[in-house]
């Protein structure tokens, strides 16, 4: 075993059961340099403070359930290291800008809402037999968008984005990073139906370009380039409106 | 209580459960569908699978190939009408899902393009990078918002099946932000909880896999079939066991010892060529490579570790261009948690528990013995992975049979009348009773995550690569004790919101049963046959007294019961499992007797 030492982990508390707000919670948590932050909670769940709620699953980085605020910024914390924050101390809160369910718990009602609403999978121009086989998407086509396509849905970029924390009903970098996937996939045809809500009120221009969405983004993803895409797209869609019925989509 | 009427509950909703919701709703719009899963959907265990699905595409590849790959690598203990069947679907599901969006990595002119994996003749790995659950996981996900019939139960833990005149009625939930219980009704029910390989200490599985659907539904009668058969992958971060995926040897990956050996030639899997050929050395079967690994460490030809021994997967040769388009997550893996980079140094890898191949016995329709209980995915014994299964084949399972359990759940559904109402309401009161009692007992003493570990521990040592009675006998007598120390499990948080503490517990109890399960097994089992191999007189496979499936049924207060069943053979008489040269040879001897 590598040689252990121990770390303060502070962790914000709330149990709305019991609290009227949320507390701070100081644990001493022996630790190796191999060890997350992820596996630093849940030390402390196993021999300290069994009522301690996250949510967890992979540890490795694609299941996307256990970004918390860790030491104000947000990440996963089964790929953030106690080595990188010792001897100080590790602070770990929940996601800011959603409401807290208890402890490092978030709702996430109104993030699987917004997903639902941008038409998530493919509209076909026409729906294709299986008897002819898989549409023909070459490898630059499938580039153009499998960037965006890599979102695990951890919602670092809601906590990360200081507009969503001012307008809870903008749609948001993952949403819009999704929405313009499935509207760039060769195979899709449902962009006029998804414009609407990129125009709408909570659509792209609530976005400032602050760009912190893509700086946190654990995947690569670059949802700020696709909500800045897509404001350009929003433009075009206002001004061909004019001039053909479908707007500017294809 | 409140109460919520379904016509199907599906219990699970990653790839299986979702792909089963799908075929519901496509079947008949009208049948509403409950789908209950204890994480949002997209957070589920088939999000970490990373090699790729296995369906024919090439023109030199043939069903019947893929056929006799899949038995032969299941050591001839696979249903091989059911194996026949899904061999024969496996492509068009593929296909399906990538009408539905599924990013599949292409070739230049378009096409999908396929890898080789271990055990398989030929490449028909169907693969996205090297995240291929992952976009099959939130494909499915993101497709089955189309259907308005299809009602989550997001964060939706479920505690009981209710079973009433004979057959399944519905399932007893808790949502988990509220601690709230729900009883939903239903006219049948999927199970599609995955697997149980958190019962082992060093595995590659994800939290939330804790065999669940198959306590609930061994504790109903089911039995539960081939539990002793419980994979270890060979390439796994030593430690935390997190998986570098076989697509790492598919790709041209090599595995050698602490001399820079690729030791594999030394097990009947050589010879060793600079591009292993399809079914020689690295590109062996999982079983296979494990054990030769436990040799390796026997010899003293491994490298010791913080974590164990290890080998080393030298991906050096293939370069950073490649690595970083067909395997950048194996990438980032090994530089944030290893600080190796794969280009310029071997990754040290081990054996790790990774998948279980026995579960719920079903037939090829996935129905359970119980009426109007199907299976389908992990949870499952379907019986197409015999003693063994090949890397590449879960991912294709779980949408040919996820498909087949909602086309014949909602069958069945529709044939049924609906239940009584008030009876079912007061089974599930009783249910509620005896969950919330796990909670409200004060004095307990035992700490959930110390029974956890000592499982896990048990479970490695008596079950693992190897096995012996003596030890096997340990580990079961080990679950004895855990159980009735069970008893006396303590759970600090009484709350209702978000008391995960609460649902530990039960899933603590759910794998406690499922790990007696597979050490009696596995303690049975007197031979050795694919991933389940012995070193006290039963090294060979013993076609005559156990070429069967053992079934584990549940007894209350002790020890499963285990006895057996036929194992169905059609076109594939059981024949001496031979990799490398030795494959190559008795594959060309066969053919010649045919002629």
């Amino acid at each position: 075993m590598p040689e252990q030492k121990t770390i303060e982990i502070e962790v914000l508390r709330y149990n709305p059961e019991t609290d009227g707000e949320p507390h701070r919670q100081v644990f001493q948590v022996p630790f190796t340099d191999d060890m997350s932050v992820l596996q630093g909670v849940q030390y402390i769940k196993d021999y300290l403070d069994g009522s301690l709620s996250f949510r967890w699953s992979c540890r490795m980085a694609i299941c996307g359930s256990c970004g918390m605020m860790i030491n104000g910024i947000p990440n996963l914390s089964c790929q953030t290291f106690l080595r990188d924050y010792y001897p100080g101390r590790v602070r770990v809160e929940a996601l800011a800008h959603f409401p807290i369910e208890r402890d490092l718990v978030i709702n996430m009602e109104g993030f699987i809402e917004k997903l639902e609403s941008i038409r998530p999978y493919i509209i076909p121009k026409e729906a294709r037999p299986l008897a002819q086989g898989e549409y023909l998407q070459t490898p630059a086509q499938l580039n153009a968008y499998e960037q965006f396509s890599s979102c695990i849905n951890c919602m670092l970029c809601y906590a990360a984005c200081p507009q969503f924390g001012l307008n809870p009903d903008f749609v948001g970098p993952a949403a819009l990073a999704l929405l313009h996937r499935y509207n760039i996939d060769s195979r899709d045809d449902g962009k006029a139906e998804r414009m609407e809500l990129v125009n709408s009120e909570e659509g792209v221009f609530n976005c400032t370009a602050v760009g912190y969405c893509s700086e946190v983004c654990p995947k690569h993803v670059d949802p700020a380039n696709a909500v800045n895409q897509n404001k350009t797209n929003s433009a075009m869609d206002y001004f061909l409106r004019f001039i053909a019925p479908k707007g500017g989509a294809k | 209580m409140e109460t919520f009427k379904a016509d199907v509950v599906i219990v699970g909703g990653g790839g299986a459960g979702l792909r089963a919701a799908i075929a519901v709703a496509e079947t008949d719009p009208a049948l509403k569908i409950a789908l209950v899963s204890k994480v949002y959907p997209m957070r589920s265990h088939t999000v970490a699978a990373e090699g790729g699905a296995a369906g024919v595409k090439l023109p030199t590849d043939s069903l019947e190939y893929h056929f006799n790959d899949t038995v032969g690598g299941g050591d001839w203990l696979c249903e091989q009408d059911v194996v026949e069947y899904f061999v024969g679907q496996c492509t068009e599901e593929l296909t399906q899902i990538e009408h539905w969006g599924c990013p599949w990595s292409r070739k230049e002119d378009g096409h999908v393009n396929v890898r080789a994996f271990g055990g398989m003749k030929i490449e028909r790995t169907w693969f996205a990078a090297d995240k291929t659950g992952f976009h099959m996981l939130h494909t499915l996900f993101q497709t089955s918002i189309k259907y308005p019939s299809i009602k989550r139960f997001d964060e939706h833990f479920c505690v009981d099946l209710v079973v009433e005149d004979g057959r399944v009625q519905g399932a007893v939930t808790i949502e988990i932000a509220s601690g709230e219980f729900t009883l939903i009704e239903a006219r049948s029910v999927i199970i599609a909880t995955g697997g149980a390989g958190r019962v082992f200490r060093e595995n590659t599985n994800g939290g939330v896999v804790t065999g669940d659907g198959m306590a609930l539904a061994y504790r109903h009668g089911v039995p539960l079939r081939d539990m002793e058969f419980v994979q270890y992958h060979p390439t796994c971060m030593p430690g935390t066991g997190l998986l570098f995926t076989e697509a790492c040897r598919g790709e041209g990956g090599f595995l050698v010892n602490k001399d820079g050996y690729r030791y594999l030639q030394d097990y009947g899997l050589g010879p060793a060529e600079p591009n292993p050929r399809n079914k020689f050395m690295e590109l062996g079967p999982r079983d296979r490579l494990s054990q030769a690994f436990w040799y390796e460490q026997q010899k003293g030809r491994t490298i010791e570790g913080a974590y164990g021994s290890v080998v080393h997967l030298d991906l050096r040769h293939l370069g950073e261009a490649k690595l970083r388009e067909r395997l950048p997550q194996i990438y980032e893996l090994a530089e944030q948690y290893l600080g190796v980079e794969p280009a310029r140094a071997p990754i040290p890898v081990r054996p790790a528990v990774h998948y279980t191949m026995g579960g719920i016995l079903v037939d090829g329709l996935c129905a359970s013995p119980l009426p109007g209980l199907y299976a389908a995915g992990e949870c499952s014994s379907v019986g197409i992975h015999g003693a063994n299964r090949l890397g590449s084949n879960s991912l294709s399972e779980l949408l040919v049979f996820g498909k087949v359990a909602g086309v014949e759940a909602a069958r069945f559904a529709k044939a049924q009348a609906p239940g009584n109402p008030a009876s079912l309401l007061k089974q599930a009161q009783a249910v509620e009773q005896r969950v919330l009692a796990v909670k409200q007992k004060t004095g307990g003493s035992e700490r959930i995550a110390t029974l956890r570990k000592e499982m896990a521990q048990t479970m490695e040592d008596g079950c693992g690569i190897y096995r012996l009675a003596e030890t096997m006998q340990q580990t079961c007598d080990k679950l004895d004790e855990l159980k009735a120390r069970f008893r006396n499990v303590n759970v600090e948080d009484k709350s209702g919101v978000w008391n995960t503490e609460w649902l530990l517990a039960i899933e603590l109890e759910y794998q406690l049963d499922v790990a007696q399960s597979m050490a009696h097994s596995a303690l049975q089992r007197r031979e050795s046959r694919g991933a389940h191999q012995r070193l006290d007189g039963f090294e060979q496979r013993d076609d005559v007294n156990f070429l069967k499936h053992s079934q584990a049924h549940y007894v209350a207060g002790g020890p499963p019961r285990i006895d057996y069943g036929p194992v169905r053979i059609t076109k594939s008489q059981p024949a001496t499992r031979a990799y490398g040269a030795a494959g190559e040879k008795a594959e060309q001897e066969r053919k010649a007797s045919h002629a």
